[in-house]
């Protein structure tokens, strides 16, 4: 019959050997804001859960800006947004986070529930795969680290093996001189899932010159792209307008949509250009505030 | 597939019950606990209407497992009345037409009091942005809002 | 009946505090789905995933067996209905209302009922429903009205023959029918004109979107008889229909009225009372029926899909001389749209010698059209809305003025029959055209829009009792259910009528084997229809207590008068007696005939139409085309309003819906005919961080046909919105969009193809 075997480890290696040795289908649930809405619809039909709220590593957030910030896989959205030192530091990574449906979902979202659920559309992904975040996965044969980008590989599908998850998230040292940004497209004002994001990341140097630069667009293709031609218009530039109208033609260059009854390919392809050339202001202004 | 032995709390009083794996919090609460308050307007986070707290966080009861609720303790609409004192988010609803048909008005209510025990001061836009969760069909938000924004004045004012 | 047209109110127009708030502000309310009963069951429904099929065989045998099913039934289990209409059935076809409620050869729209179980645990009852082997055939789908009005599109009944048409058609299609109302010679007077706007316009069907799914518990006992507790906006309606489905006796079915969390012409008719009864009575358990929220959007009634063709002619001084318009809507599988009331109401804020409306109504594969909020009204409002503003654009002439100028009036003849008596749109006009917001400057990509509506509202049949206790305090009955706070005007009405303080007045809704007749919660008519009867009961009782009075003071009655919640001498004459309270009478009661029982059963006639006004601000971002709606405010004629804050709640709460309706609101089929947003993520619904605050204006127009001066408020509200936002973003984008919802790729390309 249609139940399931519900397991809560308190330890990564606990919840490895469970999705390991588990007979059928285990999933992993975090903040279950994905997958009960999948296990209510049918689209879900796990022989295990394995809820991974219960280990303390992945609900903590460590380190600092100036060494690099470790975020736990299963770090609520609400305490995320609660972290006063995160959010200054990398602000449209927390914002992308943040943005994640209502003050509800807040309390239970994860960032490694959004990355996992491989949504092309997910919120936190894009500020993820901007701010060169590397995800921690924890796996039968010990740890490894990928960059967060590499993780979903096609709508629903992710690159982990059977017995891997998700632990932690860590997040490059911050440069002086930095600033991030995510913007999404949604018709409401809330409570939507995103027609496009893009998430800007970029440092500049002393005399305001950007030396380096990450563009991540979402819902444009069936992962978040990490799109380096879009960061190549912006590196070398003092962001002015002629930089930012490269970026804005080689965002929408890109996106690869498809129609869907959240957007047109053309809509989408336009609004990706806006998003990612408005995202790259509000970074930039970010970055020359924070020397 | 047998069911789940839990002990949680609920209301502040420690509460066993069983659960099939895929009941939620909601169903439990509803179906197992006959705490009907908390309302079921789409069991998929979209609505707002279960709200309830949990270990002092607000989300949608039917995004929670019964089974997740070993040790927790969970806040319900039954318990937002001390004795027979209405909290002043309620009693502000009944006064300022807050509510219309009530379905949606538990959900507001466990929210609201999640929100100004947060920020006794949201501005209107605070305040709309973190209701934005909860939907209304029937009062068009202002006479919501205007009650949330109108007691945490009145909470202010008494402290 | 006449009397208080110059009297002021002591109660009447105040705000007290509703008598079931407490109940609803503390989870103590029982809603439809909250009711259980000792040993009930989960009934759940199994629906076509298909938009058009026909059913070849239904296997239940597997779903069945599985321990834990109590019952399955199907379509069979259902009595045949013949089409025959019987007296007091108001043209209700009862085999269509029958198959919509569980399919019989044929499934109509995905979402379409084909068969339900009863089983000890929605896991259980989950389970049983994959076990259930449905074989279809699929067909060929229409979903588009003007495709399915087409010759050849694929056919939903084969008895269907359109009426209105001559000669009679001899073959069928999915033409209902068509109607026609014209005033003098339009084509002629277009001659006249000094400009003409002819525009096209599609809209999209869209949803009542209540947050209370549909939910019911049915019990069937061994005599026969059945008890429902269910949420709707009128169990008496509930009674009525699942009787007759069932071919029961009306009396023996017993229908307890939950509290019912939004309805909005949603929950005017049943979807799944019939089903539950029959699991009920072959599990010989109580059922519980609770539809999902997906099963919402795929099962119950959505409103139309439309295509409207309006074309208005104009003096360069604005006057107008003509005007036309064809409105063709969707029903949904079964007759039923709402395109006669779409047409009355299309011209109602103008004043037009010249006028002819058409409309048309076709079957297509998508659920059951029914109600929504003053039906088909906003649809064809928001067309010609549009026209009204793109002829003042065209004349360069203030959009009110132009309203203003042509707007209709105490004795202007309406296209379908009656002139108009006293009514309040000039004076919504002129609220509007005086307000504040006028006065704000626009910004950048900035617009402002304005329309107007008008709504007939309805009266009917309603009944009330009035019970005074000993103490004389009041316990008043009536059998409507109370949607957004009639329990409060209603007490407020016998506390006027009786002159007692209002918190000694205590409503309550009666099922239908308690109280008299009511009809159903639509069409506005509850404060002025059944209030009407509540006025009358209360003056039942205040008769009898001048009675029982004029006996012991030895007088006429017509000595004794009621004032102030006491009997006094009605002049000189009759002596100087002390005055006699309510509870001094009642407490003599068992003396003087015991005890006082007011009643009234009436059939309300005169509701008095409404009018509303709106204007808003809309900034759109030229870049995503992303709507928001700043500023808004709404002018409507409530005759006179009972608790004014529940009146402004209608308004508001109309607003929001048809500013949603406006922007984003939509059913959105695929290819396959299948819904693709069955659910509130995909289906926008408003939420509170889109709206600003809505500034609702009451204004007082008293209806000459009621005793307070009440009109309906209910509906109106939704009609002005449509056309007020698509006006603003006309006017913000300077691209004039005709197809509703105004949704942000749709405005990006409007914006880019005017470049
Ligand atoms: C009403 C509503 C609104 C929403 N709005 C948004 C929105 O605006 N933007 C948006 O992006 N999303 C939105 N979502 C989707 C969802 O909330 C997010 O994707 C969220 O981040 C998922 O996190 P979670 O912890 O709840 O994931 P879960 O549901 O717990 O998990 C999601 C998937 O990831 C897997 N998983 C989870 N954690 C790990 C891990 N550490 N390692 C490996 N696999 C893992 C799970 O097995 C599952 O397959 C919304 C959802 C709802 C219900
Ligand atoms: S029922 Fe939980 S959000 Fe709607
Ligand atoms: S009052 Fe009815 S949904 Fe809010």
């Amino acid at each position: 019959m249609s139940g399931f075997q519900y397991e809560s480890p308190g330890s990564v290696d606990e919840a490895v050997r469970l999705l390991a040795g588990a007979k059928g289908n285990a999933r992993v649930l975090a903040g279950g804001t994905d997958l009960l809405v999948q296990l209510r619809s049918g689209a879900a039909n796990p022989d295990m859960l394995v809820d991974i709220k219960r280990i303390s590593e992945l609900r903590q957030i460590s380190g600092n800006a100036a060494s690099g910030f470790v975020i736990g896989a299963a770090v609520s959205g609400a305490e995320i947004g609660e972290h006063k030192e995160l959010a200054k530091a990398w602000p449209g990574l927390v914002e992308g986070m943040e943005l994640i449906g209502s003050t509800q979902i807040q309390g239970r979202a994860t960032p490694g529930g959004n990355l996992c659920n491989a949504s092309p559309a997910g919120d936190c992904t894009p500020g993820l795969v901007a701010a060169g975040a590397i995800a921690v996965i924890a796996g039968p044969n010990g740890r490894r680290e990928i960059p967060a980008e590499q993780v979903p590989v096609s709508p629903g599908k992710t690159s982990l093996a059977k017995g891997e998850f998700v632990v932690a998230f860590k997040l490059p040292p911050r440069a002086k001189n930095s600033g991030d940004a995510y913007l999404r497209m949604i018709p409401r004002t809330e409570m939507d899932i995103a027609i496009v994001g893009a998430g800007v990341n970029l440092t500049l140097d002393a005399s305001g010159v950007c030396v380096a630069a990450r563009v991540s667009l979402g819902a444009v293709a069936p992962t978040v792209l990490l799109v380096d031609a879009a960061a190549r218009a912006l590196i070398g530039s003092k962001l002015d307008d002629a930089a930012l109208a490269k970026l804005e033609a080689a965002a929408s260059a890109a996106a690869k949509p498809i129609s869907d009854k959240r957007g047109t390919i053309e809509y989408r392809t336009k609004v990706a250009g806006v998003l990612a050339r408005r995202a790259a202001v509000i970074a930039r202004d970010r970055a020359r505030s924070n020397a | 597939m047998s069911k789940f032995h839990i002990t949680t709390t609920v209301n502040g009083e420690a509460v066993e019950y069983l659960c099939d794996p895929k009941q939620t919090l909601l169903d439990v609460l509803r179906d197992e606990l006959n705490l009907t308050g908390s309302k079921e307007g789409c069991s998929s986070g979209d609505c707002g209407a279960c709200s309830v707290t949990l270990d002092g966080r607000l989300v949608c009861s039917c995004l929670v497992l019964g089974v997740e609720m070993q040790g927790r303790s969970v806040e319900t609409i039954e318990n937002m009345a001390q004795g027979e004192k209405l909290h002043p988010l309620q009693q502000k609803f009944l006064e300022a037409a807050a509510l219309q048909c009530g379905f949606c008005t538990p959900g507001f209510l466990v929210a609201a009091k999640a929100l100004l025990e947060k920020n006794p001061n949201p501005t209107e836009s605070e305040a709309r942005y973190w209701l934005a969760g909860n939907l209304c069909r029937c009062t068009g938000y202002d006479k919501i809002i205007r009650a949330v924004l109108e007691t945490a004045a009145d909470m202010r004012g008494s402290k | 009946m006449a009397g208080y047209e110059d009297k002021s109110f002591k109660w009447i127009g105040t705000r007290p505090v509703r008598p079931d708030g407490v109940d609803k502000v503390t989870g103590r309310a029982n809603y439809g789905a909250d009711m259980k009963l000792p040993g009930q069951l989960t009934g759940r429904i199994l629906r076509s995933p298909h938009a058009h099929a026909k059913i070849l065989s239904i296997d239940t045998s597997k779903a069945e067996k599985l321990p834990g099913v109590k019952a399955v039934i199907t379509g069979k289990d259902f009595p045949e209905m013949h089409n025959g209409v019987l007296p007091g059935d108001e043209g209700v076809n009862f085999h269509y209302l029958s198959c919509n409620i569980m399919a019989r050869n044929k499934v109509l729209y995905d979402g379409h009922a084909v068969a339900a179980v009863a089983a000890a645990s929605a896991a259980i009852a989950e389970e049983a429903l994959a076990l259930i082997e449905v074989k279809y055939e699929v067909l060929p789908h229409v979903i588009d009205v003007d495709l399915a009005l087409k010759p050849g599109a694929p056919l939903l009944h084969d008895d269907i023959f359109t009426t209105g048409v001559t000669p009679k058609p001899e073959k069928p299609s999915n033409t209902v029918q068509r109607i026609q109302m014209q005033l003098g010679d339009p084509d002629a007077a277009f001659k006249d004109a000094d400009v003409v706007v002819e525009r096209s316009f599609k809209t999209k069907a869209v949803h009542q979107g209540y947050i209370e799914p549909h939910a019911v518990v049915a019990e069937w006992s061994e005599d026969g008889q059945c008890r429902i507790w269910c949420s709707s906006q009128g169990h008496f309606m509930v009674r009525t229909l699942t009787a007759r489905l069932l071919q029961m006796e009306v009396a023996q079915v017993r229908v307890i009225p939950a509290e019912i969390g939004g309805g909005f012409g949603g929950k005017t008719i049943i979807f799944i009372e019939p089903t539950a009864v029959l699991l009920a009575r072959k599990a010989k358990r109580p059922v519980r029926i609770v539809m999902s929220r997906d099963e919402v959007f795929r099962g119950t009634g959505p409103a139309p899909g439309t295509s409207i063709d309006v074309k208005i002619g104009a003096k360069k001084d604005g006057m107008l001389v003509a005007a036309t318009g064809e409105f063709r809507y969707q029903a949904g599988a079964f007759p039923g749209s709402p395109v006669g009331a779409a047409c009355m109401a299309a011209f109602g804020p103008y004043a037009l010698s010249h006028v002819r409306v058409v409309g048309y109504e076709a079957v297509t594969n998508r659920p059951l059209c029914y109600s929504y909020r003053a039906p088909g009204a906003p649809l064809s409002s928001f067309a010609v809305e549009s026209v009204m503003d793109e002829i003042a654009q065209k004349l360069n002439l203030d959009p009110m003025d132009l309203r203003i100028k042509n707007g209709s009036k105490e004795g202007t003849q309406m296209v379908y029959g009656p002139k108009l008596k006293a009514v309040g749109n000039l004076e919504c006009l002129k609220a509007i055209q005086n307000h504040p917001i006028n006065k704000i400057p626009l910004g950048p990509n900035q617009g402002r829009g304005l329309a107007a509506g008008f709504w007939f509202n309805l009266g009917g049949q309603s009944s009330a009792v009035v019970n005074i206790a000993e103490d004389g305090t009041a316990n008043i009955m009536t059998g409507s259910p109370d949607i957004g706070g009639s329990r409060a005007s209603m007490a407020l009405m016998a506390a006027e009528v009786l002159g007692i303080d209002y918190s000694k007045v205590r409503p309550i809704v009666g099922d239908t084997s308690a109280v008299g007749f009511c009809e159903i919660t639509h069409g506005s008519r509850v404060t002025f229809a059944t209030g009407m009867a509540i006025i009358q009961a209360a003056e039942d009782v205040v008769l009898q207590c001048r009675q029982r009075v004029a006996k012991m003071w030895e007088v006429d009655v017509e000595a004794v008068k009621w004032e102030d919640g006491h009997a006094r001498p009605a002049g000189a004459n009759a002596g100087d007696q002390k005055p006699l309270s309510l509870a001094q009478i009642a407490a003599k009661a068992a003396r003087t005939g015991g005890p006082l029982v007011g009643s009234a059963a009436i059939n309300a006639g005169g509701p008095g139409p409404a009018f509303g006004v709106h204007i808003c601000d809309v900034e759109v971002d030229p870049e995503t085309g992303h709507v928001t709606v700043l500023r808004y405010v709404a002018a409507q004629d409530a005759g006179k309003a009972i608790h004014p804050s529940y009146v402004e709640g209608q308004i508001q709460g109309g607003v929001a819906q048809g500013v949603g309706w406006a922007l984003n609101e939509e059913y959105i089929y695929g290819e396959d005919g299948r819904l693709q947003n069955s659910g509130f993520l995909d289906y926008r619904i408003p939420v509170a961080s889109d709206l600003p605050m809505i500034d609702a204006i009451i204004l007082e127009v008293p209806n000459p046909g009621h005793p307070f001066g009440v009109r309906g408020v209910g509906e109106v509200p939704i009609v002005p919105p449509l056309g007020a936002i698509a006006n603003a973003v006309a006017r913000a984008t300077g691209a004039r969009m005709t197809d509703l919802p105004l949704t942000p790729p749709k405005i990006r390309a409007a914006i880019d193809a005017k470049k």
